[in-house]
Parts: structure tokens; sequence; C-alpha cells
């Protein structure tokens, strides 16, 4: 169970701010939805916790910045799903989910025992052992999903980070898709943050939502309090109902607006 | 954080799922070098299978089937590591403009003058070779990667080509203000593999094991890097330093044995292509085969060279091309129709 706190945050393109000072913290356990229009900032916090952007400010797990770890250090406890992953079609399935193991592997090491049982073990989990000899292009988009999955668990990160996790799925893969992160985030203690359009699939599973718009956050808080038609008017310039269930969840569902 | 008993109760099922498959390729393939060997050495145009004499099979035939297996070898891991580092099946040194970019660093050398260089400690030539190499691999790879990432990997391909065409004018020009060692440049370039001696095999073998070493040290990072920059970053490989290392290596000894074989295209491209179709595209096995398999196939190729239009010699870059070529236009047909 680790935390991760961002504090002053920023990332720039060039002369173009992605994010400015975007602080916040996310406890042990908990999971952080970031909502917001294209170019909000979204993926830009995700990709600089990886590592995969020069940031200002700060990010810490538990206290230690990110920004002093080796790349190996970092990927032990971040692990990062991309918007659309690399799948090479040849690899098998178990080939893809052991190059979760890459950060315990030396530079010119081999996986050890552990790292192979490990991958096995992850496979028996999700249900995927049937998939760890067939090639990833003959795999149908849920299951590719799934294998994602499963190599960001291999990397036994205790923080993980969604990038548009369900975007490329129908709505049932959608839902299984999400259920696993949820099951993973209570049998491990996983900390995750994900970037997600879907409004309402976003305050079902997620803690907390923070919405974005041009580099800034503009709302915080559970998913009734970000996810009003008047906030979504006026950041994603859209007119909503926004239902809320007897169970506490919150549907934002489009108005049509033609004549 | 996975529960450790689990994790026990699974290694043995665990071991078999990853990477053990298809260990027999790496006996096949020795087993297809040591077929290679033998022809390579029995077959002559001095007389074939014994009755040729000793001193010729010593003197003659080992230096050149020693030196076609080395480089037929090296050709084909560096083929095979640049594919790898930059992520398209397309490349080879060849078109990369590795060998461009050795042949004109090799050519300033004799320009400047073998005779002023020749009280040197080191042998400036291979040097040169490597640093042009170098730096031609370098430039198509800047000029490809400008054009923004592209996903058949066409843009690669016609900067190696570009840069090739700027590395030879460049020759063409030192040439022409140099034209007293235009015989000797040549006479480098299109190889002295049919006249090739043990003293060749010596100056190339230290280059080529180094190379190699650091290539095979380095095949898990390239599986790692398949999935692309971010996702291995995010897993923990510095992209930047093992595509440089890897870079270097592959070039270096790509200069060496373009400095005694001179001008052999497509090896690189068609033996790790058809290890990829019959062993399957994880580099881990790749690389190791395509440096055994590119052995065995130079050495063969070097075959139908002596014997075709005997006495008279076929240069074995015009075999490789011969079947490369044909093969070069299939892939990319393949490539063109899944949509890249």
């Amino acid at each position: 169970m680790s935390s991760l706190a961002f504090t002053d945050l920023g990332v720039h393109y060039g002369r173009r701010d992605a994010i400015v000072g975007f602080s916040d913290t996310v406890r042990p356990g908990e999971w952080l939805c970031l909502i917001g229009p294209n170019g909000a900032g979204k993926s830009s916090i995700l990709r600089a916790t990886a590592g995969l952007v020069a940031h200002t400010g700060s990010i810490e797990v538990d206290g230690a910045p990110l920004s002093l770890r080796t790349a190996r250090r970092r990927a032990e406890l971040v692990a990062y799903v991309p918007q659309t992953p690399n799948l090479p079609d040849e690899m098998s399935g178990a080939e893809y989910v052991l190059l979760g193991r890459n950060p315990y592997i030396g530079y010119f090491g081999v996986e050890s025992k552990h790292d192979l049982a490990m991958v096995s073990s992850v496979l028996e989990r999700l249900d995927l052992t049937d998939f760890a000899r067939r090639p990833l292009g003959s795999m149908s988009g849920g299951e590719r999903q799934r294998l994602v999955i499963a190599r960001a668990l291999a990397q036994e990160a205790p923080i993980l980070l969604l990038d548009e996790p369900t975007s490329a799925l129908d709505i049932g893969h959608q839902q299984q898709a999400l259920e696993l992160v949820d099951r993973l985030r209570r049998e491990h203690g996983l900390t995750v943050v994900s970037a997600m359009h879907d409004l309402t699939l976003a305050g079902l599973y997620a803690d907390r939502l923070a919405l974005l718009h041009q580099g800034h956050v503009v709302a915080k808080g559970a998913a009734k309090t970000v996810l009003r038609p008047e906030t979504l008017s006026e950041f994603y310039g859209v007119s909503v109902n926004v239902l809320h269930e007897d169970d506490g969840t919150v549907v934002v569902v489009p108005k049509r607006t033609g004549v | 954080m996975l529960a450790d008993p689990l994790a026990r109760r699974t290694t043995r099922s665990g071991s078999r799922l990853v990477a053990r498959t298809g260990r027999w390729w790496l006996p096949a393939s020795i087993a297809l070098l040591l077929a290679a060997l033998f022809l390579g050495v029995m077959i002559g145009p001095a007389g074939n299978w014994g009755a040729a004499d000793w001193n010729i099979i010593w003197n003659v035939r080992m230096p050149r089937v020693a030196l076609a297996g080395i480089v037929g070898a090296m050709l084909s891991l560096a083929g095979a590591s640049y594919q790898g580092v930059f992520r398209n099946p397309l490349v080879d040194p060849y078109l990369l403009g590795v060998a461009a970019g050795a042949g004109l660093g090799a050519t300033i050398v004799f320009a400047v003058g073998r005779a002023s260089t020749s009280g040197w400690l080191v042998d400036p030539l291979p040097l040169a070779a490597f640093v042009g190499g170098l730096l031609a691999v370098l430039l198509t790879y800047l000029v490809g990667a400008s054009f923004g990432a592209n996903r058949n990997g066409i843009t690669l391909v016609l900067a190696g080509v570009a840069v090739t065409s700027l590395a030879t004018s460049i020759q063409a020009f030192v040439l022409q203000r140099n034209n007293d060692v235009i015989r000797e440049v040549y006479s480098w370039i299109l190889g002295r593999l049919t006249l090739a001696d043990w003293g060749d095999v010596r100056l190339v073998l230290p280059y080529v094991v180094v190379s190699s070493t650091v290539l095979l040290l380095h095949r898990r990072h390239l599986d790692v890097l398949r999935v692309g920059d971010d996702e291995a970053i995010s897993l923990g490989t510095q992209v930047t330093k093992v595509r440089l290392v890897v870079v270097i290596a592959a070039t270096m000894g790509t200069a060496a044995v373009v400095s005694v074989s001179g001008l052999i295209g497509f090896v690189g491209i068609v033996v790790p292509h058809v290890i990829r179709l019959l062993a399957g595209a994880s580099y881990r096995r790749l690389l190791p085969l395509s440096l055994v398999v590119g052995a065995a196939f130079l050495i063969l190729a070097d075959i139908p060279g002596r014997v075709l239009q005997d006495p008279a010699e076929t240069p074995i870059g015009v075999v490789t091309a011969f079947f490369g070529a044909p093969f070069f236009i299939l892939v990319l047909r393949a490539r063109g129709r899944s949509g890249g």
C-alpha cells in the first residue's frame, strides 16, 4: 500500500502548458480518476508519473520523490498502461506478461524461476492460462486488455496508472476490465490513478474524481459533487442530465439539443 | 504481493510456459552450419571431395570459408539487432547506410594516403570505416525519426537510401580529387573474400567477437523494446542507452566485416526473416539463430560463385542480391497487405 503525492506538478511541451500547479494526495488503496475534455492534461499527469515526460514540481511515493529513482526502481513502484498499448502480434501471452518482470531482472540477466512462477500465478488469477502460449495477434480486444492488466500486475508495483483503459472496449468488456482493476485494488491494496472519458463509469468505480480543464483542476471530490450539469456544461460544453440512482450511482446522460 | 504458496505450486508449469519452446532450433541450425562448413571446404575448382590437396584446402578454402562464415554471422546478427532497436523489420546494415558510410570513411583514409598513416600504432582504416558507418546510421535515424513515428517503417528505409546517396556522392567527389587511389578504394569496396587468407580472419575476428557478445547480451532488451519506447521506459528499461549501445556494437561489427568482404547486401534482412517465420519473432531466439544461420547461409552462398563460371568468380554479393532482392519485395508486399 503506497500513497502518491503530487505537489505543484507542471508539464510543459515547449511553450504550451499541459498541466499547471497540480497538487493532490492519493491515499494508499484509493482510486483517483482524472476526467476532462480532450487536451485537458489527464494523460500528461500519468505520463509524468511514469517518467515519460519531464515535469516541474514533485511526485512522491510514500514521501520519497520519484525523480530521484532510476527507471528500474521507478518501475518497481509504478505500473503504467497507456491508452493504446503495443502488443506485438507474434508475442505469446506468457512472453508479454513476463515483460512486467523487467524491473526485477538485471541488465545482463535472465528471468529467474520466481519471475516465471509470478507470470503463471498472475495468468492463473486472471483466468488467462489458456492464452499463455497463444500469439497476441490472435486475441480479441477484451482478451488483450486483460493481458495488459496482467502485465501491469506482474510488475508488482503498488501504484497502477491507467490511461483510458476502456476506450477500445465494448460495454461488456469495459465492465469486465474495470471490475478486474477494482478487484485487484481490493486484493492487493493497489493505488490507482486513471484517466477516463466515460463519466458514469468514472463515478462508478473511482473514489474521487478530479476534473481538469486546460491544465488546471477545476473541480475535485466525490462523483456527486463533481458530476453536476452546470459544471459539465461549463467545461465540456455539453448539456447533460445527471441522474442519481438509489444506490448512489451518478449517471450522466447527454441531452438532445437539436431542434 | 502475490501469495507465495501459490507461486511455489506453479513453479514447474511456469517454467514451461515461457521461452522453453523450440529449443531444438539451435541444434538444428548448428547442424546446418556444420554441413555448410563441410561443403564449403570440400567443393571448389581444384577438385571436390578430397581430390584437392591439403595445401589448397588449408590455405585457400578454409580461410575463405571461415571468413564467409564470420561475415555472414555478423551481417545477420547486426541486421536482426538493427531491426530490433529501430522496431523495423525492413532495415539492415545496407539499407541504413552503414556500409556506404563505412566506405566513405575508408575512402578518406585512402585519399589522405596510406603511406602517411603506416607508422601509426593502430591502423586507422577500420576505425575510419566504423566512424563513417556510425555517422551514417545516426543520420539515417535522425532523418527517419524527424518524419514522426510511422507504423510501416518506410520512412526509415527512405532516409537510409538518401544517406547512402549522400555518402556515395561525397565518396565520388573525394575519389575524383584523388584518382590515384581509385584502384585501392574499389578493391576495398568490392572486398577480398576471393583472396582471403588467415590474416584477414585474424583482422576481423576481434571486432566481430566483441560486437556479437555485446549484441547477444542485449537480446532480452530488444524483446522489451518490441512494445515501444514509452512502455519499455515504464517497464524500467533505459531505452536511449540500450539503443545507443546496440547501434554502436552492430555498426562496429558491420564496419569490420565490410572492410574485408565488401558490399554483400540482403544477408541481414533475409536470414532474420526466415528465422522469424520458422522459429518465432522473439529476439532471445532470433539473435543466436541469426548468428549461426547467417554463417551457414553465406558459406553456402559463396559456393556457386566458385564453380558457376569456373575459373572466373561470381562475386558473392551478386549471389546474395539475386536471392535477396526478390525476397525483400515479398516482405514489402506482405507488410503492405497486413496494413503495416
